[in-house]
């Protein structure tokens, strides 16, 4: 049972998804990946620049749904300034909130991200809302593809 | 005005009332439900259809009284099994007008019926620098076979182009057939934008150079009427989940010549006629091609789907599916920022169409909310959303068993989408 649209769709995720920060291409991206949705066809490519190992800039460029797109849009914002592992650590947070009903959450770690959570009741979305997160992590490894299958 | 394919059962009956409709919808037990607390509205038949309460008592009536092996047994189950699995065949020939029911081999869906034919015919008859014929609107399991197919023997696909509206351009398909050509493969109703192609010039055209052509049924077939001998094809393909039967059966027709000139598809059971160490005898058809265990209790689902839609009738069909579309797509066209994808002139009942404003899966997603099933994406049909340089369109496909209620609805779902979306 789905839960009402407006915990999914609210007003600030809908900005987002109008108005994406940090959509463009990095001149200096040391650091890239690019992301499919093979169900949907929902693509993404994410370029960043490690500093030492601090997120120094991030960029995403591509088209999807409004989950897909609000959400690459809310990762770069947290990801930038942030170390490697912390950007990991969020990932993970991130992937518990949207998967595990009730989990007790670092809601100090999830900062802005905290507005995807009504994802949870949507399990068909939930992939929508995570490809740019499993781009991030190709990206710092070093794989080049993300997929969400 | 009926969708069909200008074959002799062509004549229209009228169509369906309110009333046969609304005692047709009490067939289907899953359609009475509430979805997210609204009536569900089910438009994704395309995809597939529900199954009616003959069907679901068909499969389960055998395996409550007549479970067995087919073609096995001296035993009475097995006779029994094995009579119902062949009056289904019989039914299906009935129903497609085929010459003989040995013509007719089931399969698990339209998808294997073209790797059938790829496998065993293109492999036994094709030779590098040959050519196969495809329209730019298949499915993607009329592209994957024969580019597999191209990779390891070294045919060439062309592809016929269609225009804006989604109707095929017919003096470029002409052009394209040459001495090269050796199999003419086209999608009968485009699922992505319902386009119903002039599949009996098609065939006329092909067989004017001695080109055998295969038609790809799976969105026709629960639609309108199909006679292969009318049509002229060589070969035909469909699913049984798409015309109100179980997920799982479908059927390849085949012309008999054509078909004992194949090897076999699989190898095992069923298809031998006798096997020593040295050398194997094949079966006649259709068991040379139905190796192993068969999906029993789908064909007789897929029989009694075939004698209830021949109940309704498929004239009748047609022509309410055709109503309901065309008051579909006049409703559609009314909403600011909605823009049909597939307009051609001869179409079946597809709504296909595309928002600036909203991505399809967000458009599905609310529409949900509201009850409402359509599809959403690219419908394995990647090319055709290239044509058009888009994305993914929302698919709504109509049954007989919808209403004009239920396309208000979607239409209502869709001012929803505005609100949200703005």
């Amino acid at each position: 049972m789905a839960s009402d649209l407006s915990d999914l769709y609210q007003e600030i995720l809908l900005e987002h998804n109008r108005r994406p920060r940090n959509f463009r291409t990095l001149e200096d991206a040391t650091h890239h990946a690019d992301g499919f949705n093979p169900l949907c066809g929902d693509e993404i490519s994410l370029q960043l620049r490690l500093d030492e190992d601090t997120v120094g800039d991030v960029g995403f460029q591509g088209h999807g749904c409004a989950i897909s797109r609000a959400s690459a849009s809310l990762l770069t914002q947290a990801v930038k300034g942030a170390s490697s592992e912390d950007a990991m650590a969020m990932f993970n947070e991130f992937h518990r909130m949207l998967t595990e009903p009730g989990a007790e959450l670092n809601y100090d770690l999830l900062g802005d991200l905290e507005m995807l959570a009504g994802v949870i009741a949507y399990p068909t979305r939930i992939k929508c809302a995570i490809l740019a997160w499993h781009t991030l992590k190709a990206a710092m490894d070093g794989e080049g593809i993300a997929t969400t299958e | 005005m009926t969708a069909t394919n200008g074959d002799p059962h062509g004549s229209s009956y009228g169509a369906l009332t309110a009333d046969d409709v609304a005692r047709i919808r009490m067939d289907f037990p899953v359609l009475d439900q509430l979805i997210n607390g609204k009536p569900l509205v089910y438009l994704d038949n395309a995809a597939t259809t529900q199954k009616p309460r003959p069907v679901i008592d068909a499969i389960s009536n055998y395996y409550l009284h007549n479970n067995a092996n087919v073609h096995r047994g001296v035993h009475t189950l097995s006779q029994r099994a094995t009579d119902d699995y062949e009056v289904g065949r019989e039914a299906i020939r009935r129903f497609i007008n085929a010459p003989d029911s040995s013509e007719i081999i089931y399969v698990r869906g339209t998808t294997e019926g073209l790797n059938l034919v790829a496998s065993s015919y293109g492999r036994k008859f094709f030779k590098a620098g040959d050519e196969v014929i495809i329209t730019g609107m298949e499915h993607h399991s009329n592209i994957v076979p024969w580019q597999i197919l191209g990779k390891e023997i070294g045919i060439r696909l062309r592809v016929i182009p269609f225009t804006d509206q989604g109707e095929l351009l017919m003096d470029e398909y002409e052009g394209m057939l040459n001495e090269r050509t050796r199999l003419v493969s086209v999608v009968h109703q485009s699922n992505a934008l319902g386009t119903i192609n002039p599949v009996s010039s098609i065939v006329e055209m092909a067989h004017a150079r001695g080109i055998p052509v295969m038609i790809d049924a799976a969105q026709s077939i629960p639609h309108m009427p199909v006679d292969v001998q009318a049509m002229g094809a060589d070969f035909l393909t469909f699913s049984g989940h798409k015309m109100y039967g179980p997920t799982g059966i479908g059927v390849l027709w085949g012309r008999a010549d054509l078909l004992n000139e194949m090897p076999p598809y699989q190898s095992g059971g069923e298809m031998i006629r006798s096997v020593t160490y040295e050398e194997t005898i094949y079966n006649v058809i259709p068991h040379k091609f139905e190796a192993g265990t068969p999906d029993i209790a789908g064909a007789i689902g897929l029989g009694a789907a075939v004698e209830y839609l021949e109940a309704i009738g498929m004239d009748r069909i047609a022509a309410y599916e055709q109503a309901l579309m065309l008051y579909g797509a006049e409703r559609l066209s009314e909403i600011e920022g909605v823009r049909l994808i597939g307009t051609a002139e001869n179409r079946g009942g597809v709504l296909s169409f595309y928002m600036e404003a909203a991505h399809a899966h967000d458009i599905g997603t609310i529409l949900d909310a509201e009850g409402i099933a359509v599809r959403t994406g690219h419908h394995c049909a990647q090319p055709v959303m290239a044509r058009y340089e888009i994305p993914a369109t929302v698919r709504a496909s109509l049954s007989f068993y919808n209403t004009t209620e239920e396309i208000d609805a979607l239409i209502k779902g869709i001012d929803r989408v505005i609100e949200v979306f703005g």
